[in-house]
């Protein structure tokens, strides 16, 4: 199904109804499942965290996003940025949901010669807007991309998602008071606070927390979600969407998600930020992923 | 102690003009410039981080101030703001001094502009030593950082009219550009040679039978004051003004280099990384065994004090050129 969502209601929330939470689930199981595939392809990969922002990427490409999938660079496009260049895995499954690059194409991930390098890049890309990767980039180029769009005109919209992991890095704060200064009230941010980074979880790296009060101090609007539960997180959108003006202040939600989300095996294993699954248990995965889905769908 | 027996001291001001005394100036050349060419281009668009008023971005932040943003002191936020402008069709020139830029904020401009070959034009004031307050403030190894920067362009000019014609270009050219920063009262020198600003291009301002040099930024203004001195000595110099260091070009210096005369590079830049090895990549890489003496700054951090006198110690002055010319000959 290609979503070409360029006539969407701005600031009309039609209500987090089952249709509308059905939808974006239908886009999550599916981004899951392009993810597990990837995955297997690759042998490894950062599919834990995939798993994990599903939700986010979908209710950002299946409900809030205003694009064109036949043509990425349009204008009038919103901007989804994508900081967390590890995250490309998801991300790339998101596109191909959203029918901005072919469903066939995602198994090229991560080989020679492909488009969807292992690390997101917009030079790589269709859809990709930023060379993510090296944290803590994604919301300084965020704040530029909102400042130009508005000096422009432009009613387009910027979201930038970034993980909790990024918080360690003095540039995501720059940002955050550069973006409150110039009250970019077409800004929001989504983070992804999985609790985990690359030596281990993130209080025992370094502790982030109280990260609501902490935006709440730089002059952002902070709301604090299950970020695996698409009826609050379309909430939060909602109510991000209602108080945004051109000029006003940034929004911030944050999302607490679960690494591995969708998979119980997954979700069960140890938490690494490489997660290691066995050649035979990609199966096993998609078997447990489209259970635990028919089974609420069922509900 | 009585104050008849205290000698003057030389100050060391943050702002010291490296312009002669009685020497021709132009006020702040390139906030007039960008000035100008955002009357002519309405996408050009001006950022800083806390250095409007001493990178001379304060002339455009007046000029055009609905197109101006301050980003505070703030240098990664700077150059990815100013790459998210470009990626909005915009074209971004963001100031702050060379040391931030070079040392501060390398991975906002390497990744987020330079790889996907945005229009953001950096602009970056004290380059090399045009300041004594030390290795805090003092570039002399900006070019060194950031030639290694694939698909950025390196600009640095001699003086205002340089600085005039080049703004409007790196406007003009795709992909991200450096500009190593004169401001204040800048001396204008070119405009008594046959000469254009072409980005990418070096230039013939003399012929000279003995000596060539090769020359960039305000070391071309003393390359020609050393060429008149020498000419006293019977000594006749060519002076080679290079002021696109990256991409360079080779095929003119070359030219100029392959010949007998003593072979000279001039930099307001670290001995390690820039001109100097720059030219020398180029003559090993075609295969010239030809001789050159570099005039640059050594591999050391430099010294606080005031700007004449550091220029002396290190070797940047006119006296100090003629000397090691002269011994190089004798």
């Amino acid at each position: 199904m290609v979503l070409t969502q360029e006539k969407a209601a701005r600031g009309k929330a039609s209500g987090v109804g089952k249709e509308r939470v059905d939808r974006v689930e239908g886009a999550a199981f599916r981004i899951r499942h392009h993810a597990l595939n990837m995955g297997e392809v690759q042998g490894q990969g950062y599919v834990g965290q995939a798993l994990g922002a599903a939700d986010m990427l979908a209710v950002v490409y299946a409900d809030q996003l205003r694009f064109r999938a036949d043509d990425p660079e349009w204008d009038g496009r919103d901007r989804f940025l994508l900081s967390t260049g590890h995250y490309a895995i998801g991300h790339y499954a998101a596109l191909a949901e959203a029918g901005i690059i072919p469903v066939k194409e995602l198994e090229t991930y991560g080989s020679d010669n492909s488009r969807l390098p292992m690390s997101g890049m917009s030079t790589y890309t269709p859809g990709m807007e930023i060379s993510g990767g090296s944290l803590g980039h994604g919301l300084s180029i965020a704040v530029g991309a909102a400042l130009g769009l508005r000096y422009q005109g432009s009613d387009s919209r910027v979201y930038n998602f970034l993980s909790d992991g990024e918080l360690d890095e003095g540039s995501t704060w720059e940002a955050a008071m550069g973006a409150h200064h110039h009250q970019l009230g077409n800004l929001t941010a989504m983070v992804d606070i999985n609790a985990l980074q690359a030596d281990g979880k993130t209080d025992t790296v370094l502790r982030t927390e109280p990260i609501t009060e902490k935006w709440q101090a730089f002059g952002w609007y902070a709301q604090r979600v299950d970020g695996n539960d698409v009826s609050a997180l379309l909430a939060a959108f909602d109510n991000a969407a209602t108080q945004a003006a051109a000029v006003g202040r940034p929004s911030v939600i944050l999302c607490d998600t679960k690494v591995g989300r969708g998979v119980p095996l997954l979700e069960d294993r140890e938490k690494a930020h490489f997660m290691r699954i066995e050649e035979h248990e990609w199966q096993l995965c998609r078997e447990q992923l489209t259970a635990g889905y028919e089974g609420k769908a069922a509900r | 102690m009585s104050t008849a027996t205290t000698p003057k001291l030389k100050t060391s001001a943050m702002i010291a003009s490296f312009a002669d005394p009685g020497q021709k100036t132009a006020s702040a050349p390139f906030g007039h410039a960008l000035v100008k060419a955002a009357q002519e281009n309405d996408k050009i668009v001006g950022l800083t981080a806390d250095l409007g008023k001493y990178t001379d971005m304060h002339i455009f932040a007046q000029a055009f101030p609905e197109r101006f943003f301050q980003m505070g002191m703030a240098e990664q936020l700077l150059f990815g703001a100013a790459a998210g402008l470009a990626e909005t069709g915009l074209v971004p020139f963001a100031s702050t001094y060379s040391v931030f830029a070079a040392r501060r904020a390398y991975d906002f401009l390497c990744l987020d502009a330079a790889e996907p070959n945005l229009n953001v034009n950096i602009v970056g004031g004290l380059p090399g030593l045009t300041t004594g307050y030390g290795p805090s403030h003092q570039a002399t190894e900006d070019m060194a950082i950031f030639r290694g920067m694939p698909n950025l362009t390196i600009v640095d000019p001699c003086d205002s009219m340089d600085i005039e014609q080049a703004v409007p270009q790196l406007a003009a050219s795709e992909g991200p550009t450096y500009l190593r920063l004169l401001r204040g009262n800048v001396p204008t020198v070119l405009d008594e040679y046959d000469y254009s600003f072409e980005l990418g291009k070096a230039k013939v301002l003399r012929g000279g039978r003995d000596v060539v040099f090769i020359s960039s930024g305000l070391m071309t203004m003393r390359a020609l004051q050393v060429a008149e001195a020498l000419a006293a000595h019977h000594v006749d110099v060519a002076v080679v003004h290079a002021p696109t260091i990256k991409p360079f070009d080779t095929a003119t210096v070359l030219a100029e280099l392959n010949t007998d005369r003593l072979a000279v590079t001039l930099e307001n830049h670290s001995v390690v990384g820039g001109l100097f090895e720059t030219v020398a990549s180029a003559v090993v890489t075609a295969g010239l065994g030809k001789r050159v003496v570099p005039v640059a700054l050594p591999d050391e951090f430099l010294d606080a004090g005031a700007l004449p006198t550091l220029h002396e110690r290190y070797g940047l002055s006119v006296q100090r050129i003629v000397a090691k010319v002269l011994a190089e000959l004798a």
